[in-house]
């Protein structure tokens, strides 16, 4: 086709390459922003990261090496800090998932009102975290609780308890709060997959004589296992950086039972000025959100495999 | 028989949506009600579930602050007009700025568009911690700490790769022969883009703007860390605040706090349409 007559590939050429042009055109100021407000800061931590670097805007910063990871690895706040972000995670996303799960087949399953539930899970998704944050440190109030208050009238408890300042309920009331904010997502995401799912499928299994519970664990989860690794890994990321929600409930409290990685980061780089362990420590964040990136691109393009 | 059958199978899924509803609205219900009430009402044991003299008092001292007797809900005030002229700065730039880029990488095959594309999404992953100290020293050298601009541009770094992912995804639903059909017509790129395709995409528009700017409403950790007056707080920061360091006046900061989820939660009911294709256009179709 394309060498008919002269004229026509040249002009063919003009106008494919003044496409890329005005692709380039288009593309350029999302790359100036992002090259400034991601690609450099990222590099710039990176490079930080091999530094003793005290904050302030004169102070001098000297290389270090690999000091600041080495110092890290023999710090046993930072494995501490590691594991409790874990339970924190592996914790709070089971609980989303599993009970997101559940309310999506709730729903699925059409119960008279299933419309106002669906509209009511809304309400928690679009509550700012730091409200729903402010919303719970105010429930486990020791003095005016909600929670002591309803534990009292259901006579659970004779006193009011400070609940925050318990070490081992502090994470647990932290993951509650968490979970009714995030949950609704999952519910959300893992309905909108089930209702797309032919119902011929569970038509004909239960015609075969498959139970309700062989329904679900061999005809409706395999299909839907792209939108729940979807979830799943979108809230994973979400959950390991936490910080919003501890720094209004507890603030890493009490005696650092609810102190998560990106907290420490925030106060190393932060309050306690150690810029260059803030800086490795947000790296190794970063490799870890990365990773999990990859992982979700792959899903992402290649829906297929999934299956 | 057969309808009281099926009462029968109906029912138990029923009563099963009740602990489901009181979950989700318990906690909002109690600090509603106890925005409603005054600080006696507050502590009082048993606990008032509904306050019996209802005010509106903590609401008015926030929509007018200038006749309030402290001074927690005139900063209020400020703080929320700095969350909306934020949150909308960063919506129309991101819509704007992600748009062009978004149609570009899905339409227009150049040299790295793939790159790019993967290029975006990855900066989605990247927690904000990572970025926040350079930011912070080149915001410190400028001297634009306490500054809107400097929150615009770094939430930036969030709102612009969601914007472009959502953008693609509703961009890329819309027929080619459209587009084809106004080439043939002569119509250039950006002719299409603007007569044809935005247009079309009406709703993804619409729907993005909505996402991005819950995301930038609902941001903390930035503002918590580039505003340190009282002028230049955004809402979030502001609660922060109250709630850690006043320990008075807790029904105000609960009337707040009720004021500040209130847009969020307005936005997605209007666009509660949008909300589920949202989540899994911006989640699942990439």
């Amino acid at each position: 086709m394309a060498a008919i007559s002269p004229p026509r590939p040249r002009r063919k050429l003009s106008l494919r390459q003044q496409d890329v042009r005005t692709g380039w055109l288009l593309v350029i100021p999302a790359l100036l922003v992002i090259l400034g407000v991601t690609l450099w800061p990222i590099i710039y931590t990176f490079i930080l990261s091999f530094y003793h670097a005290p904050t302030g805007l004169n102070q001098v910063r000297t290389f270090v090496g690999l000091g600041n990871y080495l110092e890290m690895i023999k710090d046993r706040t930072f494995w501490e800090t590691i594991g409790r972000t874990m339970y924190f995670t592996i914790v709070s996303v089971s609980l989303e998932m599993v009970l997101g799960m559940a309310i999506a087949q709730l729903i699925h399953s059409h119960p008279w009102g299933w419309r106002f539930l669906r509209f009511s899970l809304i309400i928690p998704w679009a509550v700012p975290t730091i409200v729903n944050g402010a919303m719970w440190r105010w429930i486990y109030s020791a003095d005016f609780g909600a929670l002591n208050g309803l534990l009292m009238q259901l006579g659970l408890i004779k006193h009011y308890v400070p609940w925050l300042t318990l070490p081992n309920l502090a994470m647990p009331l932290v993951i509650l709060a968490d979970v009714w904010h995030t949950m609704p997502f999952v519910a959300l995401i893992l309905q909108a997959a089930l209702a797309t799912l032919p119902i011929e499928l569970d038509e004909a299994a239960a015609v075969d004589g498959a139970n309700a519970f062989q329904r679900f664990w061999q005809i409706r989860l395999p299909l839907l296992r792209p939108a729940i690794l979807v979830a799943l890994i979108a809230r994973t990321v979400d959950a390991f950086r936490v910080f919003d929600i501890v720094y209004i409930i507890t603030s890493s409290g009490p005696a650092n039972r609810t102190l998560t990685i990106t907290y420490l980061t925030y106060l190393n780089t932060f309050p306690w000025g150690n810029q260059g362990i803030g800086a490795s420590l947000s790296f190794l964040i970063s490799i870890f959100t990365i990773s999990m990136a990859l992982i979700f691109i792959r899903f992402l393009y290649h829906p297929e495999e999934t299956q | 028989m057969m309808p009281f059958r099926k009462f029968l199978r109906k029912l138990p899924p029923f009563l099963l949506t009740f602990p489901v509803l009181f979950f989700i609205f318990f906690p909002v219900l109690w600090l509603f009600s106890a925005s409603l009430s005054n600080q006696v009402e507050l502590y009082a044991i048993p606990t008032h579930w509904v306050p019996q003299h209802p005010t509106l008092q903590n609401y008015l001292d926030i929509i007018f602050p200038n006749l309030a007797t402290s001074s927690v809900p005139r900063t209020f005030a400020v703080a929320l007009l700095n969350s909306i002229k934020i949150a909308s700065a960063v919506t129309v730039i991101s819509i704007v700025i992600g748009g062009l880029a978004a149609y570009a990488l899905v339409r227009i095959p150049f040299k790295f568009n793939r790159t790019i594309q993967l290029g975006f999404i990855a900066t989605r992953m990247i927690p904000e911690v990572s970025l926040i100290l350079p930011l912070f020293i080149i915001a410190s050298r400028l001297q634009l700490i306490n500054k809107p601009v400097v929150l615009i541009m770094a939430y930036m770094s969030f709102a612009l790769p969601y914007a472009i992912w959502m953008l693609a995804a509703f961009f890329q639903s819309v027929p080619l022969e459209l587009e084809d059909a106004a080439r043939m017509d002569g119509c250039s790129r950006l002719g299409i883009l603007f007569r044809v395709v935005m247009p079309i995409s009406v709703p993804g528009l619409v729907s993005t703007a909505m996402f991005t700017f819950l995301l930038a409403w609902d941001e903390f950790f930035y503002a918590l860390i580039f505003t340190s007056t009282l002028a230049s707080k955004t809402a979030p920061v502001a609660m922060a605040e109250f709630v850690g360091r006043y320990a008075v006046n807790i029904n105000g900061m609960m009337a707040g706090g009720i004021i500040v989820a209130l847009p969020p939660v307005i936005l997605a009911f209007i666009f509660q349409r949008y909300i589920v294709s949202g989540l899994t256009a911006g989640a699942v179709k990439g």
